[in-house]
């Protein structure tokens, strides 16, 4: 090997090795997340919960339509006042394939149905008992609303509460 | 005789042949010309095997203490500083039986006597384990650290025979001052010593309530007569001493207090000494390292770290990491005595670098030697005493 | 780059001090030098002899030992900064609350505590700069050996048996003299040497005895140990490889385990156990009379449940795994997941029995327990009597609009709205019950009287999962065999060969251990009469054995 050629491949080599490393350490740096999160665009996964009247409920059940999923508990204010347009929509979109699922998270069935009795509400609310789906989506701040389209892919996670204009244009947006 | 007094009675036995051994070495090393001449000295040998003999009663201590409780005892500042104190002295003999110099037993046996002194100061009784300590690693790990430990603080005592024959104590200069402060320290442990058996004796016991950093009220127990009271104190013990000043949640008064008491103490005793000898401390010891061979000290101070060192790496790091997993569920937490387990490796990490390729020979290296045993101290006692976290057990 | 020609003849790279053949000193300084420095064999080391590009550069930077050393000082002292102060971690405020974590360093530390938050002292460990002074250490441990291994490796590997006179003079062990018969000295040292376990060479009447070269490598592999687990550590930032949760689970309560997707858990019983005093019989009593209880025990027993295989996430169809008490020190283990016992809070409300009485009479129609998770909506009593819940509100916070309104579904502070229907009131009475408190819209003739509540304890646990364990236990596995490699062996070798006529030159040279070399040396010396040596560094003991023969 001439003696050029050596100095290029020593260069190379070098060159390479302090980049390895410096990738190493810029990836250290901003590697936080270390919880694998469900994001935007991620197929939203299938899960089974009972409703207060004893039927079952698959998300898979809506395949093809646009399904409004939104966790909240009785306790929770902001999802108290956003109930009431959510029920009004969903008399407006359930023609349009836009489906509503509410999950309540872990109360007791008398807590719940006393809710629902005292707001009206028409569509079917399910109570995720033993936390799964709330793990399953990861689901921090009540109420947090996922919106998924007719191919079952989130298209946006909402973890605040909603004014009822908010909600026609979500719903409109996951209309198939 | 139950097992719990027979091991106490082994400690003291142990903690007097070290006495013992201390001035037949001290003989070997005034009745020889130099280091060559006396390391088959007869004084040498009866120094030795008295302090195999104390050995062995310490390591019966440890035993019966360990059969008494059911655990290691290994669990609190005494029994750790006195296991520590144990493995310093076997760690002599090792090195005695590799290089057969007395000068080592000389210097190393009254630091032993120092640390099983400072070690008794605190609560002796058998304490049974919290539920974090409830593990077969306790013993595991905090052996193999001890061990590593001591071996490296025999490195520091070569260091300081090499230093105390070459600093000159004639002029002054830094080496001299830092020399001298080395042996103030140790005076200063020998303060906390005096002052601490004093106020026992005399059954000294102030009781206080106050609020503590969480905001929570809390009782505390002065042994001394209280200088500095907690934060929002309340006496408790009419006739006791009203403190001078209140501190602050963070400030522990109790242990300030004891410190203080220390330092005093200690410094009378220092200003008596330099009164009675009108000399520094280490002018005073000088004499008796001048014999030891310095390319000696120089080796033994770097072959202690050698050996040291993997040892305590494995029980320091390795088996504390192992042991963190299964009890806190991470390896790693940062909590300050992992950090200073942490330091503590780096330093030695880099007094082997600077020994090795950058030639740290001498004085340099003895200096470093030192230093070493600085930290290995601060994090048993500072760290333990001052600095909260989930080590402090005492 | 110009190679450098030795007297010999052999072509030494450029910045070779002593000629990787003979052993020659190649610079001015080695020349002049009584004893030379054998630090990697004086061979050139690469980075100390290109210095162009930029890349060259930096790689020299992190190739010098005093820039590592500097690096390991560095972090050192930072890592004790960082423990001045509780680590945010160790803080028991809301870890994601800058506001509270500020005001808890101010509280306790005033000014400096406000200064180690501002700094960002406060998890520093996370920091970027922390981050950067360690990737920085790895670095310099991967440059720094690369760049010294592979010339020793070449020097040790060419290293001649017969070695220039210049070579042997400037070894710290070194002696010249007649012996009787060099040729028979030289043999009997060759069989010594060789009983000695040395490895011995000959050349031209000159020997090289070796032992233990291995050791010379024990840097370079602890130095593998330690990059191996710098990367396991690396890994953890790639999700999935490592899962760090926790979750609080009542007694009673089956739940899904975060961050264990398909695995359920099930808190049968959380015990919290203190050393009595007549169990911890004479040994303990006297520790537990200075600091009071001590506690023995936490233990929650847990079933583990596993989802069926054909069953979607929130289906109640679950196979049961195992039961298992969580002890500290002795974590649930399954599927690589590890739930370790880590806090607890005693006594939750868990239910309340209350009984119906007419308050006139102080008559009785019987008691109901409600469940506070799952309560009914009718309670029936004897004659007739039920009392209906209307509303409960677990975590009762006052009445916002006219109701009551809870803060959260944890049953902290219940409250309930009861209808009460007797025969006497057909049409039911309402009253408002909550803790310590009746209210009533008018007066009622019947009262919902509380008797008693029952508790529950609640586990706090933890959840791991770390796939990068077992890099980092081969990291310290092999860390630990290079630095006893290293340290517990050492590389020692003798030359000895004739110079002129009867003359014999011993030299010798070890990493570390002089003293065990001497001794080695001592032996060979006594039994093939060799030419007396001496130590250049150590005049103290070479005096002392002159003394000695007096």
């Amino acid at each position: 090997m001439s003696k050029a050629n050596k100095k290029r491949s020593r260069l190379i080599f070098r060159g390479v090795v302090l980049l390895l490393l410096a990738a190493a350490i810029l990836f250290s740096i901003f590697s936080k997340d270390k919880v694998e999160v469900l994001a935007v665009g991620d197929k939203a996964p299938d899960f089974e919960l009972v409703d207060l009247d004893g039927n079952k409920h698959r998300l898979s059940d809506y395949a093809g339509e646009g399904v409004f999923l939104n966790f909240w508990g009785t306790w929770c204010p902001p999802c108290k006042r956003e109930m009431p347009y959510i029920e009004n929509q969903y008399q407006a979109f359930k023609e349009k394939g836009v489906h509503v699922l509410s999950v309540n998270i872990a109360e007791s069935n008398l807590k719940v149905d006393t809710f629902r009795d005292q707001y009206g509400l028409t569509f079917p609310i399910v109570i995720d008992k033993n936390k799964d789906v709330k793990e399953l989506y990861n689901i921090l701040p009540l109420p947090t609303t996922l919106l998924i389209d007719k191919d079952g892919r989130i298209t946006k996670v909402i973890t605040a509460e909603m004014t009822e204009k908010e909600i026609i244009s979500y719903m409109e947006s996951i209309q198939p | 005789m139950g097992l719990a007094s027979l091991s106490a009675n082994l400690l003291l036995v142990s903690f007097i042949a070290y006495l013992v051994a201390t001035l037949f070495f001290g003989g070997a090393v005034k009745g020889a010309k130099s280091e060559a001449s006396y390391s088959n000295h007869r004084w040498g040998n009866v120094g030795i095997t008295i302090t195999i003999i104390g050995f062995i009663t310490h390591l019966g201590y440890f035993i019966t203490r360990w059969m008494a409780s059911g655990h290691a005892p290994l669990s609190n500042m005494f029994e750790f500083t006195t296991a520590f104190g144990m493995m310093l002295v076997g760690a002599f003999i090792l090195l005695f039986f590799l290089y057969r110099t007395p000068s080592l037993g000389l210097f190393a046996l009254p630091i032993a006597v120092i640390i099983i002194g400072y070690a008794s100061m605190f609560p002796r009784e058998i304490t049974p384990l919290i539920p974090a300590l409830q593990s077969i690693w306790l013993a595991v790990h905090v052996i193999t650290t001890v061990i590593g430990e001591s071996i490296l603080a025999i490195s520091a005592v070569a260091g300081l025979i090499y230093l105390l024959k070459h600093v000159d104590m004639t002029k002054p200069s830094r080496q001299r001052f830092w020399l001298e402060a080395v042996m103030f320290t140790i005076v200063l442990v020998l303060g906390f010593v005096l002052s601490s058996t004093t106020f026992k004796v005399a059954g000294y016991e102030a009781h206080f309530t106050y609020i503590d950093k969480n905001e929570a009220p809390a009782k505390i127990t002065y042994h001394y007569p209280p200088l500095f009271g907690m934060h929002e104190y309340e006496a408790q013990t009419p006739g006791a001493m009203e403190p001078w000043a209140e501190m602050p949640a963070v400030i522990n008064a109790q242990k300030l207090t004891t410190f203080v008491w220390s330092v005093v103490t200690g410094t009378i005793l220092y200003l008596i000494l330099r009164l009675i000898f009108r000399r520094p401390i280490a002018s005073l010891l000088q004499p008796f390292a001048k014999k030891a061979n310095s390319q000696l000290m120089d080796e033994i101070g770097y072959r202690s770290v050698l050996i040291g060192f993997p040892v305590f790496t494995l029980g320091a790091l390795i088996f504390a990491m192992i042991w963190a997993h299964e009890a806190w569920s991470r390896f790693w937490g940062w909590d300050p005595k992992e950090v200073w387990a942490l330091i503590t490796w780096l330093f030695y990490a880099a007094f082997l670098h600077l020994r090795l390729s950058k030639g740290w020979e001498g004085k340099k290296s003895a200096w470093l030697a030192v230093i070493g045993f600085v930290i290995i101290m601060f994090n048993l006692i500072a760290v333990n005493l001052i600095i909260a976290g989930l080590h402090s057990y005492a | 780059m110009s190679k450098i020609k030795c007297q010999c003849g052999h072509d030494n790279p450029f910045g070779t001090v002593l000629c990787e053949k003979c052993g020659r000193p190649m610079t001015e300084e080695a020349k002049k030098s009584e004893v030379v420095d054998m630090r990697y064999e004086g061979s050139a080391r690469r980075s100390q002899t290109y210095k162009r590009s930029i890349i060259d550069k930096i790689w020299n930077f992190f190739s010098s030992v005093k820039v590592g050393v500097g690096i390991i000082i560095a972090v050192l002292a930072t890592s004790a900064i960082g423990t001045l102060f509780p680590q945010k971690l160790y803080v028991p405020v809301n870890q994601d609350s800058p506001a509270e974590l500020l005001a808890y360093y101010e509280r306790l530390y005033g000014i400096i505590g406000t200064l180690y938050y501002k700094l960002g002292f406060y998890d520093m460990y996370n920091s970027w700069w922390f981050k950067i002074l360690i990737g920085m250490l790895g670095t310099s441990i991967i440059i720094a050996s690369v760049d010294r291994v592979i010339p020793l490796y070449k020097s040790l590997k060419k290293q001649r048996t017969k070695r220039h006179a210049s070579f042997m003079k400037r070894q710290r062990i070194y002696g010249a003299g007649l012996s009787g018969d060099a040729g028979s000295s030289l043999a009997k040292a060759e069989e010594k040497l060789k009983n000695m376990k040395y490895n011995v060479k000959t050349e031209d009447g000159a020997i090289l005895a070796e032992k233990n070269r291995f050791s010379r490598w024990g840097p370079y592999v602890n130095h593998t140990g330690l990059i191996i687990f710098l990367f396991g550590v690396l890994l953890r930032g790639i999700p999935g490889f490592y899962v760090d949760q926790t979750m609080w689970i009542r007694e009673g309560e089956l739940r899904s385990i975060p961050g264990a997707p398909d695995y359920y858990l099930e808190n049968k019983d959380f015990i919290l156990e203190t050393y009595s005093k007549e169990e911890a019989d004479e040994v303990f009593g006297e520790a537990i009379d200075r600091v009071g209880t001590i506690v023995k025990s936490y233990q929650t027993d847990v079933s583990l449940y596993k989802k069926k295989e054909d069953s979607l996430p929130g289906s109640t169809d679950l196979e049961h795994v195992k039961d298992y008490p969580i002890v500290v020190n002795k974590p649930l283990k399954f599927d690589g997941y590890n739930i370790f016992q880590m806090d607890y809070r005693l006594a939750e409300l868990k239910s309340m029995t209350m009984q119906l009485i007419e308050k006139k009479t102080g008559k009785s129609f019987g008691q109901f327990t409600i469940d506070l998770d799952d309560p009914e909506g009718v309670y029936e009593l004897n004659d007739g009597a039920r009392v209906d819940l209307i509303g409960y509100y677990a975590d009762y916070d006052g009445v916002e609009n006219g109701e009551p309104v809870s803060k959260s579904p944890i049953p902290n502070n219940p409250a309930f709205i009861f209808d009460m229907i007797t025969p006497e009131k057909p049409n039911g009475e309402k009253s408002f019950v909550a803790i310590r408190q009746t209210l009533e819209t008018e007066e009622n003739a019947y009262q919902v009287k509380f008797v008693s509540a029952e508790t529950r304890d609640i586990s706090g646990l933890t959840i791991r999962k770390d796939k990068t364990l077992y890099i980092l236990l081969l990291g310290g596995l092999i860390f630990m065999i290079g630095v006893i490699q290293g340290s517990y062996w050492n590389h020692r070798r003798i030359w000895i060969q004739k110079g002129e006529g009867e003359e014999l030159l011993i030299a010798a040279h070890t990493n570390k251990n002089w003293f065990s070399l001497k001794k080695d040396l001592n032996a060979v010396k006594e039994f093939a009469d060799l030419p007396k040596y001496e130590d250049r560094l150590d005049n103290e003991s070479s005096s002392e054995e002159e003394e000695g023969e007096k």
